[in-house]
């Protein structure tokens, strides 16, 4: 198998779910919905004082991809389960690494779209102003989507096939997701008061390293996770 | 059945075994006591905190040797990743479960010595948050387990699971840490006297025989428990009808 | 009743299906308890019992699906544990399910398919006729029936070229012209390929017509006896087994 047919199998996958939550729609909007709701709570639990909405927009913006986009996974593979498409689609000779890759590129997909509607919600709800530095806030935000949707797409395939998968793919997802939380939360704050601290390269930089470690290690043993 | 005669040959060693390991239990636990009391006789009381800062001597070990466990579940887990023996499964669940008392030890000993000491029962102090972030990870890693009802799929699964918890320890630590002091709360007053070394290390020997203790035992009761299920299905194998012609 | 088909040192290298003392258990209950079975190359097997006698597990076994938790499988003489990706590149598996994917339409599930085998898209058109889905072709699959669905699932089955079929029920909800259609899908693979096979999972023999060359009869996870085509049925046997 040449990394050509990987590819193509990469790409086949990310186009098939694609389309298929294309057609059925509802996933993203009742996912974005939700998103914009966790916003608005957050506007009601922290007060209308401007002051302190700004300063918790990033943890918000953050805490509302988080909980919203955890939902996003599970269907991800729901979709294979529904009409036990997952039996053919493993017997597929090929790599396995590639079907991993392939859903991952169609939840970035997912998530980026609900990030397109909740992030504008949250720059007006929390009277933050688009900051100078937005393509470094663009960048900061790839890299935590990518740290996210990565082990998302990974454990949702073993949670979703589990009992309870509803809690227990937060309960695996969101402990490990402290770093991505705490590295772009950190960083867009610095970033939204002018990087006075300097800090924020660092921060982007362990996101990279995160994604990097996390996305590596994901693709090497998800193998494990399909085959039984 | 010449399985079972195996099985039965083994059990004498197992015995011995068994009273080896009872005495590195019995070892740590009179170390433990032992560090204790020469703790309290000879380190004089803490400026601050008086006699209150004894709790350091267990709560500093026990983060220490809860590492020293997830550290253990990751190299049962790669193993068994490796070589797929069901027996480095039951290891790696064994030290999880130990790790998830420790860090729980630590996590509960903060609490009580950061209330007289700060007026507040939880502090984010890096340590401790990391800590916290450990004891969810050991958590999530137990509940997956009892989710998953199928033998080899647990362990598979688990494995995996344990081993991204191992890679994402160090970055939590250091993430939590930049957050911290980006914020510059108050720091812990965690520098020692050199009179506070001596038990702090007596302690983390007397806990790491514990430790082992309690996962080898674990360990062990899980061996038990699984040669008495394949033993039932041995027997579930052969009471068929027809069983004795295939 | 004859013992099972199985010579007493089969070479796995001739034959296209062979399970040698395969168990398989789910948590606590044992779908398979050391089934032997040895399918020739060229042959066509039926597979007969009860539900829960573990025939589809024993399918899946073969397929690489399932492990088996004890005992071994080959394919045309490779172990599925060893070369599972060879074996998943000779074998086809049809099973209960049809396997596709409702919002995509019936030509769209046949295009994943074909990037998935990395075959040509220009053979989409030809299965789609073959199994008389070429004018429902970009309906959507959740608009079809269930008959046509699985005709569907055995288009999907003819892209993947395979050498050894593995059906589980093929005939189910399917209508005369149908069953038809399975039939000459297996013979032209069992025939046209080297080394070809099939082994099908069925209650209803009829079905099968003169296709099969032989039909065993699996009871709590073994095989227990072959009864040519012609010999009493699997439920007399099943009666005698469990008396």
């Amino acid at each position: 198998m040449s990394w050509r047919d990987d590819w193509r199998r990469v790409r086949a996958v990310a186009l098939k779910d694609l389309t298929a939550e294309r057609r059925s729609k509802s996933g993203l909007n009742a996912v974005t919905f939700l998103g914009v709701l966790v916003l608005m709570l957050f506007g009601f639990a922290l007060g209308p004082d401007t002051e302190s909405l700004r300063e918790a927009a990033t943890g918000a913006i953050w805490l509302a991809i988080l909980f919203s986009g955890v939902l996003a996974f599970n269907r991800s593979y729901q979709l294979e389960l529904d009409g036990g498409a997952l039996e053919p689609l493993l017997l597929y000779p090929g790599s396995r690494w590639s079907i991993f890759a392939g859903k991952l590129l169609a939840n970035l997909a997912f998530v980026g779209l609900v990030e397109l509607i909740v992030i504008p919600v949250a720059l007006v709800l929390f009277h933050v102003s688009i900051p100078d530095a937005w393509a470094a806030q663009l960048g900061v935000t790839l890299l935590g989507t990518i740290g996210f949707v990565t082990l998302g797409t990974f454990y949702a395939a073993m949670s979703s096939r589990s009992r309870s998968r509803e809690v227990l793919l937060p309960l695996l997802l969101f402990p490990m997701m402290i770093p991505v939380l705490l590295g772009a939360v950190e960083a867009s704050t610095s970033l939204l008061e002018g990087n006075v601290m300097r800090d924020a390269g660092a921060w982007i930089r362990m996101l990279l390293v995160y994604d990097v470690v996390f996305l590596a290690a994901a693709l090497a043993v998800f193998e494990f996770v399909i085959e039984v | 059945m010449e399985s079972v005669v195996n099985r039965a040959a083994t059990a004498a060693p197992m015995a011995s075994r068994e009273v080896r390991w009872t005495t590195v239990g019995v070892a740590g636990l009179v170390l433990l006591v032992a560090a204790q009391v020469y703790g309290v006789l000879t380190s004089p009381p803490d400026r601050d905190m008086g006699h209150l800062q004894k709790i350091m001597y267990v709560h500093v070990p026990a983060a220490w040797n809860a590492m020293l466990a997830f550290l253990l579940v990751a190299l049962a887990s790669l193993r068994y990743l490796w070589k797929g023996r069901l027996a480095d499964d039951l290891l790696a669940a064994s030290a999880a479960e130990v790790g998830m008392l420790l860090t729980g030890l630590t996590l509960a000993l903060g609490m009580i010595w950061g209330k007289p000491t700060w007026g507040i029962w939880w502090t984010w102090e890096p340590r401790l948050t990391s800590t916290a972030v450990l004891f969810f990870m050991f958590v999530a890693y137990l509940i997956l387990r009892t989710f998953v009802d199928d033998a080899e799929r647990r362990a598979q699964w688990s494995a995996v699971v344990g081993l991204l918890g191992a890679l994402n320890v160090p970055i939590v630590y250091m993430s939590v840490r930049w957050w911290r002091t980006l914020h510059q709360m108050q720091s812990s007053p965690m520098t020692l006297d050199s009179s506070y070394t001596w038990p702090l290390r007596a302690n983390a020997v007397a806990l790491m025989l514990l430790m082992a203790y309690a996962v080898a035992h674990r360990y062990r009761s899980a061996l038990m428990t699984q040669t008495a299920d394949e033993l039932m299905d041995r027997l579930a194998l052969k009471g068929t009808p027809g069983g004795s012609r295939a | 009743m004859p013992a099972t088909a199985i010579p007493l040192n089969p070479d796995p290298g001739t034959l296209a299906l062979l399970a040698d003392g395969v168990t398989r258990r789910y948590g606590r209950r044992w779908a398979l308890r050391g089934a032997n079975l040895a399918v020739r190359p060229g042959e066509v097997v039926g597979l007969e019992g009860h539900n829960g006698s573990g025939k589809s597990t024993l399918l899946r076994v073969f397929s690489t699906l399932i492990r088996a938790t004890s005992g071994r499988a080959s394919v045309l003489g490779h172990d599925v544990r060893e070369r599972p990706d060879w074996v998943r590149g000779q074998v086809a598996l049809m099973t209960y399910h049809p396997g596709l994917y409702d919002d995509l339409t019936a030509r769209e599930n046949l295009q994943f398919a074909a990037s998935m085998l990395g075959r040509d898209a220009s053979g989409i058109d030809a299965a789609l006729d073959r199994v008389g889905l070429l004018r429902d072709g970009d309906e959507r699959v959740r608009t079809f029936s269930s008959g046509m669905q699985r005709r569907l699932s055995l288009a999907r089955l003819l892209m993947q070229r395979p050498r050894v079929l593995l059906l589980d029920e093929p005939y189910n909800s399917l209508d005369r012209q149908g069953v038809a259609l399975v039939n000459e899908v297996v013979a032209e693979v069992v025939r046209g390929s080297e080394g070809g096979a099939a082994l099908i999972v069925l209650h209803d023999r009829q079905s099968a017509g003169s296709l099969l060359d032989r039909v065993e009869v699996m009871f709590q996870g073994r095989v227990e006896g072959q009864a040519e085509p012609e010999l009493p049925s699997a439920s007399e046997m099943l009666a005698e087994l469990a008396s």
